[in-house]
């Protein structure tokens, strides 16, 4: 060892703790985790809405060739049934901090069946459009964006599904709620994210 | 360990039994942080011998003007996966298992918030790397579109196989966004909510505050390379026409998604090096670092600017000129708090009794290299030159200072100097020294000439060349071979001693910091009780008046 340091004297930057360790909070950690999580996805859709814009308003040909514009009425229907399932969902999981578990698993599924029901919706317009993903920039983008917030209703239905499942193991609630927190979070981020995209996609066209 | 260890005026050698050696363990899935930050060094050092190898192929054929080695497909493919490598696999992941290691340590954790996740993001590492090594046997051969994967060149497929190398290329380096995705959520959430009472924000270790802010880089950038990548990903496989301007697509959008992950990205990786600089000069100068809070903030203060300069790699992509002055200008800005840390660790070496050990070497090493990149780089952000020395050997050269004279360097210099806390184990001085020589030379015959190379016209990703060039071509081509042979003595140096080194204490180097108050190599558990900190990290030399006279006395 290098004796000319041996005259030295860090100073003691530590006490040992006398009390007890802290307690971990895991629960506050996944959430804090996964809204962190959530602003980073919503970078992604931010990437994607920005494309879409600047190739929208510096591409001569935009629509493919024989498109004149997409029909709103049909989307616009199942974007009220998306927004109202937020609500939905939101008096869901205020029923299960109420410990009322039969309100709680009611309004939940029923939050699954609007976010089916606007799947379904999406499925049946995609199926109708006379144009398809490679057809153009426009085709490529616009299912590509629908498409992609698609994937995000799925897994919100899925995510439920597990937590309503859960909601079956004698005492699961007992600790908390994070995981239906957390769900419910998903769901508010994929009706704005929608929002967004309608505004974008439907109304200006 | 309850005691708190005073150094006092001797340093009694306490006997240190034979630290255990159990290798099983590295071959597992392992939720213990520092077992999982081994995991990635060791694997990603791996491929940075791999990526190397390439490395000395691509200078073999250019040691003289014609394509005679190796033809030029496989020349374009060797240069891809050879950048690919170095970036994917072994700079972030190599960086990631540091922190891994010391974050929980230094903020006085017992592990990770998520052990889990962690594991799983490790994981995928060597997935997508040898994911990446199969492309080798395609029918179709590697991608060949370089680490920027450019379309149209990168949506060209001669073949008629959907599974090209650029595809293969597309997948691996989206298992490597996910895995720095779940990596970043980990970081944050553990440094923000898991550090031991007492630890506040001013009291965390710069390195702590670097890696902090390069995950904060992830989590706002990563997504925008990751939406550029599945566009692309469609556009070579299912014939969209996203990039593609015959279809009326837009090839500029993918360079805007691809540079505003990239550029930050070089943050990502430098940050960390900055904050291994900041814990390495006070120790072997023995005094405080210069300005703390100042360095510590100004990492925050580089997260938010290099995200706002992006179109400075693009300023001979077509775009228009009040938008390369805006840009020109945010660019100029990076260099306040860049210039900020410089100033911070000359003044923190200034006068300090500097102890010349390996890890010193290195870090005074990447210092000076970092500074003459720093050079090179706000030339190239200048428009007029850099529209001059685009896309030639000078930005090669410029930011090869970076990636091998900073943040390689720099990353031997945080092995060696926590080698004696991973292991147990003390590492040889004399090959460590070796090693460094080499390699400071080596970095420098190799990336100075192609300074003088690109501001003479010479192109990169070229196999071939005209005769004038051949000269400086000679002199890297020697240096890369240097470079190769250095990393001999550091292989030696780190198998031999991890296997029978001298077993090392605790605190090595008088280090101020919680990790040092934990045994070497530390428990499963880190602490046995959490510690209570009451005073910020760098409070060397700070010596109390008894010590002060004892040394005055000894001095005569
Ligand atoms: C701090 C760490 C840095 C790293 C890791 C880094 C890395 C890189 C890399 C990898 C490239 C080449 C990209 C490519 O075309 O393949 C590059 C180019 C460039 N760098 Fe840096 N750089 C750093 C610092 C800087 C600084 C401080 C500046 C300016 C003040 C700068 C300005 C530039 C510019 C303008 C280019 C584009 C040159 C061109 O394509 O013509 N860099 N850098
Ligand atoms: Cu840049």
């Amino acid at each position: 060892m290098d004796s000319s340091i041996s005259t030295e004297k860090p100073d003691v930057a530590i006490a040992p703790h006398a009390a007890h360790a802290h307690e971990e909070d895991h629960a506050g950690n996944s959430m804090f985790g996964f809204i962190i999580f959530l602003l980073s996805e919503s970078v992604i859709f931010l990437s994607f809405f920005a494309g879409y814009i600047l190739v929208k308003t510096t591409t001569p040909n935009w629509l493919p060739p024989g498109v004149s514009g997409l029909e709103v009425s049909k989307p616009a229907i199942n974007t009220v049934v998306l927004v109202a399932s937020s609500f939905v969902a939101y008096f869901a999981e205020r029923a299960l901090k109420k410990e009322n578990l039969l309100v709680f698993r009611l309004l939940w599924l029923l939050t699954m069946a609007m976010g089916a029901y606007f799947l379904v919706g999406q499925a049946i317009e995609w199926s109708e459009l006379e144009f398809g993903f490679s057809d153009g920039v426009f085709g490529g983008l616009f299912y590509l964006l629908t498409g992609f917030h698609g994937l995000h209703v799925l897994t919100g239905i899925l995510l439920m599904g597990i937590m309503l499942f859960k909601s079956f193991v004698p005492n699961n609630y007992a600790g908390g709620h994070t995981g239906v927190d957390a769900t419910s979070l998903f769901w508010h981020f994929v009706d704005v994210i929608w929002i967004i995209l309608f505004i974008l996609i439907y109304i200006w066209q | 360990m309850t005691n708190v260890p005073v150094e006092g005026i001797a340093i009694p050698e306490v006997a240190h039994p034979e630290p255990q050696n159990n290798w099983r363990k590295y071959f597992s899935f392992s939720t213990d942080h520092k077992v999982i930050g081994i995991q990635y060094l060791v694997t990603s050092f791996v491929f940075f011998l791999i990526g190397g190898l390439l490395s000395m192929v691509i200078r073999a054929e250019l040691i003289t003007p014609q394509a005679d080695l190796i033809d030029r497909t496989l020349y374009n493919s060797m240069f891809t996966m050879h950048g690919t490598i170095m970036i994917f696999l072994w700079i972030f992941p190599s960086l990631v298992g540091l922190a891994n290691y010391l974050v929980p340590l230094m903020i006085g954790a017992r592990d990770m918030a998520f052990p889990r996740l962690n594991a799983a993001a490790f994981w995928m590492v060597p997935v997508f790397g040898i994911l990446l090594m199969t492309s080798y046997f395609l029918p179709a051969g590697t991608a060949q579109a370089g680490w920027w994967s450019y379309p149209p060149v990168s949506t060209q497929n001669p073949t008629d196989s959907v599974i090209t190398g650029e595809f293969v290329w597309i997948l691996a380096v989206a298992i490597s966004g996910v895995s720095s995705i779940m990596g970043a959520v980990n970081f944050v959430t553990t440094i923000v909510r898991m550090r031991a009472p007492g630890m506040t924000f001013f009291r965390m270790p710069v390195y702590v505050w670097t890696v902090f802010s390069a995950q904060i880089i992830q989590l706002a950038a990563l997504p925008a390379l990751t939406a550029g990548a599945i566009m692309l990903l469609f556009d070579v496989a299912a014939g969209t026409a996203f990039f593609n301007p015959d279809k009326g697509g837009n090839p500029v959008l993918f360079q805007h998604f691809f540079w505003f992950y990239s550029h930050p990205a070089v943050y990502v990786m430098v940050l960390p090096i900055f904050g291994v600089f900041s814990e390495i000069f006070p120790v072997y100068s023995r005094k405080p670092l210069f300005g703390y809070r100042v360095v510590a903030v100004s990492s925050l203060l580089i997260t938010t600017v290099s995200v706002l300069v992006w179109v400075h790699h693009m300023y001979a992509s077509g775009t228009p000129g009040w938008m390369r002055m805006l840009f020109m200008a945010t660019t100029m800005l990076v260099a306040v708090p860049t210039g900020i840390k410089v100033f911070a660790w000359v003044a923190t070496i200034w006068k300090g009794k500097l102890r010349l050990n390996t890890p010193m070497l290195f870090c005074l090493g990447a210092l000076i290299m970092f500074v003459f990149a720093g050079i090179t780089g706000v030339m190239l952000a200048s428009v007029p030159i850099d529209i001059h020395v685009n896309n030639t050997y000078f930005v090669v050269g410029h930011f090869h200072y970076i990636v091998y004279g900073t943040i390689t360097m720099g990353m031997f210099a945080a092995i060696y100097h926590w080698f004696p806390k991973m292991t147990g184990r003390m590492y040889y001085e004399g090959l460590g020294k070796l090693h460094f020589a080499l390699a400071f030379i080596g970095v420098n015959l190799n990336f100075f000439p192609m300074h003088p190379l690109g501001l003479q016209g010479m192109l990169r990703r070229v196999s071939s060349y005209e005769p004038e060039y051949a000269f400086w071509n000679v002199v890297a081509s020697i240096g890369a071979f240097l470079l190769g042979m250095s990393t001999i003595p550091f292989i030696l140096n780190m198998v031999g001693a991890w296997v029978q080194g001298k077993p090392a204490p605790d605190n090595p180097w008088r280090a101020i910091g919680l990790e040092w108050l934990v045994s070497s190599p530390p428990p499963v558990e880190n602490f046995e009780e959490l510690p209570v900190v009451v005073s910020g990290p760098y409070g060397y030399g700070k010596s109390d008046p008894l010590v002060e006279n004892a040394a005055a006395l000894k001095e005569g």
